[in-house]
């Protein structure tokens, strides 16, 4: 009961703690109930397989090539398309840019984005299939003799997948390619910079570590894929990806631990690419780009 | 900016251009089948469908049971859309306002749900939720879909309350408001369009979220796009018509908040915010 030294809710007060911090509480329990708590628990559970000794479950996914081929495949399928979508986002936010009414082709392009995959994937059954109105045009024009395989295929997940991450990865790119200050595109363009040199010289040493993490989200995004590798893929063997071995082992074989260890080995496979993409990304230019961006 | 009118700089311009044209094109061809599709009386191997009819729409309806889908449908949507706003907005205005010691650590914390991805987690929180005995069940749906939507309603919040004047608050506590009244008479009203924005788009993430639903759901819980997802799954037992009535019934679901979302916010500035957060 001294009254020279302030009381306990004044220091820590004065440390940033009263009753508004407080309010951080309710997210904080709830993003550790049900995010960190789960994610714990699979850890220990993927540890305590059914039947063997503690690493039974890694050592039975490393051992059968049905198991840890799936790792591959799904790499097969994710790396190309996140580049891809990378590749075309890139152009095309450089000419949208430019425009000054850019709200209407945003909306667009972003609408697969709400479509959702089970949806592409129910569309793409029908636009490319063999009767479908993709392949009579090919055929109509001439380019090709019979109906082309897009669906029930690596092509089919592989359209899928670019269908429903382009629009995502080109709100993102959009965003950082608008965030560059255009004053650094007039210097140089009065220095005597070409359209050519001004990209490689100015814009592409600042975008590239904001493009390092679009690429980063849109290849967790492709790694994920699950539904359209059923859908519109070959599930069994060309697009058997890392979630569906995850999915059969909880549900259909019910063991819970292998389903955990295989999405333990899936976080960190994908962990795996997106810490290699960021450790490159540090050795890039990292400072101011924009003037102010409201 | 002086415009390039080179000829290889058109050529660039034509070639991007044509693929902006392709890709709208075939995602045309691509919801116009569907839609085509569910109208059609029998289609096989033409440019049109026979006949057109909107039978299957009431057949979709009856075989699906639709009825009660829509109703779980917007239970979860509508559950997870007040929760995440009642936890994140509190959350989101302690962080935007108040340094404290760990507050990047919290922030770490909140980061993760949106970067990892829903399947990695999603199998791990369903076995806690079918050992708690909430899996399968319209809770356990609700819960599992709260998980990525609650830090991100958190992350779009933080700078629009960043953007609020603190003496506005000040003042509210001057003359005798509490915490409680200060959200109530004075943060509520100036951040409804903040909030509205991003619940609209908890909205649309929810009613697209297949992954967690998939992996929660029983029997009775199961969202439309999660029926959608079997029924095309079993394809050959049901007319395909049906099926994509009940395909355009669920776009019309999400396009409709879609657009009203769309009046609310600008979607590059939304990624934009959430970007800037994310270094």
């Amino acid at each position: 009961m001294s009254t020279e030294s302030p009381s306990l809710g004044a220091r820590l007060s004065a440390r940033g703690l009263d009753g508004t911090t407080l309010l951080v509480l309710p997210g904080v329990i709830f993003v550790v109930a049900l995010f960190i708590y789960p994610f714990l628990y699979g850890l220990w559970l993927s540890f305590h397989p059914k039947a063997g000794p503690a690493l039974a479950n890694y050592t039975k996914f490393f051992s059968d090539p049905f198991l840890y081929g799936t790792i591959w495949t799904t790499m097969k399928l994710a790396l190309p398309v996140t580049l891809i979508n990378l590749l075309i986002a890139l152009p095309i936010a450089f000419r949208v840019r430019l425009l000054r009414r850019q709200r209407l082709l945003t909306t667009l392009l972003i609408l697969p984005i709400t479509l959702g995959t089970v949806l592409v994937a129910e569309g793409m059954i029908f636009y490319l299939g063999p009767q479908g109105w993709f392949n009579r045009v090919l055929m109509l024009a001439g380019l090709i003799s019979s109906p082309v395989k897009l669906v029930n295929n690596y092509w089919g997940v592989f359209i899928s997948l670019v269908i429903t991450g382009f629009p995502f990865t080109f709100l993102l790119t959009l965003s950082y390619v608008t965030g560059i200050d255009p004053s650094l595109e007039q210097a140089a363009a009065t220095l005597g910079a070409n359209a050519r040199n001004r990209f490689r010289e100015v814009f592409l040493p600042l975008l590239l570590p904001g493009l390092a993490i679009t690429f980063c989200l849109s290849f967790v995004q492709a790694y994920s894929v699950l539904p359209s590798a059923v859908l519109v893929g070959d599930p069994s063997s060309a697009t058997r990806v890392i979630s569906i071995a995850a999915y059969q082992a909880a549900t259909e074989e019910y063991d819970y631990a292998m389903a955990s260890a295989i999405a333990m080995i899936m976080g960190l496979t994908q962990l795996g690419v997106v810490a290699l993409v960021l450790g490159l990304r540090s050795l890039l230019y990292r400072g101011p780009v924009a003037a102010a961006k409201g | 900016m002086p415009k390039d009118t080179s000829l290889t700089a058109r050529i660039w311009a034509f070639a991007v251009w044509s693929v902006v044209i392709l890709f709208l094109i075939n995602l045309a061809g691509l919801i116009g089948s569907v839609v085509t599709s569910s109208f059609a009386t029998r289609w096989l191997g033409t440019w049109l469908p026979a006949g057109f009819t909107t039978k299957w729409y009431f057949s979709a309806w009856d075989e699906f049971q639709l009825g009660d889908v829509l109703t779980v449908t917007f239970q979860v949507v509508f559950a997870v859309v007040f929760l995440s706003g009642l936890i994140g907005v509190p959350t989101a205005y302690a962080m935007a306002r108040r340094e404290f010691p760990g507050k990047r650590l919290v922030m770490v914390l909140f980061l993760l749900p949106i970067l990892v991805p829903p399947v990695t987690f999603g199998i791990p929180l369903a076995t806690v939720l079918y050992q708690v005995g909430l899996g399968g069940t319209l809770t356990g749906v609700i819960l599992a879909n709260l998980v990525p939507t609650v830090p991100f309603v958190i992350l779009v919040m933080i700078p629009f309350i960043e953007q609020i004047d603190p003496r506005l608050e000040a003042a509210a506590r001057v003359f005798g408001a509490g915490t409680f009244g200060v959200f109530r008479h004075v943060l509520v009203p100036i951040l409804t369009p903040g909030i509205l924005a991003a619940l609209l788009l908890v909205l649309v993430r929810t009613i697209a979220m297949f992954e967690l639903t998939f992996l929660t759901a029983g029997p009775g819980s199961q969202t439309l796009v999660v029926a959608l997802y079997y029924s095309v799954f079993a394809a050959g037992v049901r007319a395909v018509q049906s099926i994509d009535a009940m395909a355009v019934i669920y776009m019309l679901t999400t396009l409709v908040w879609l657009l009203i979302a769309l009046r609310f916010v600008n979607p590059t500035q939304i990624v934009a915010r959430a970007k800037r957060d994310a270094h």
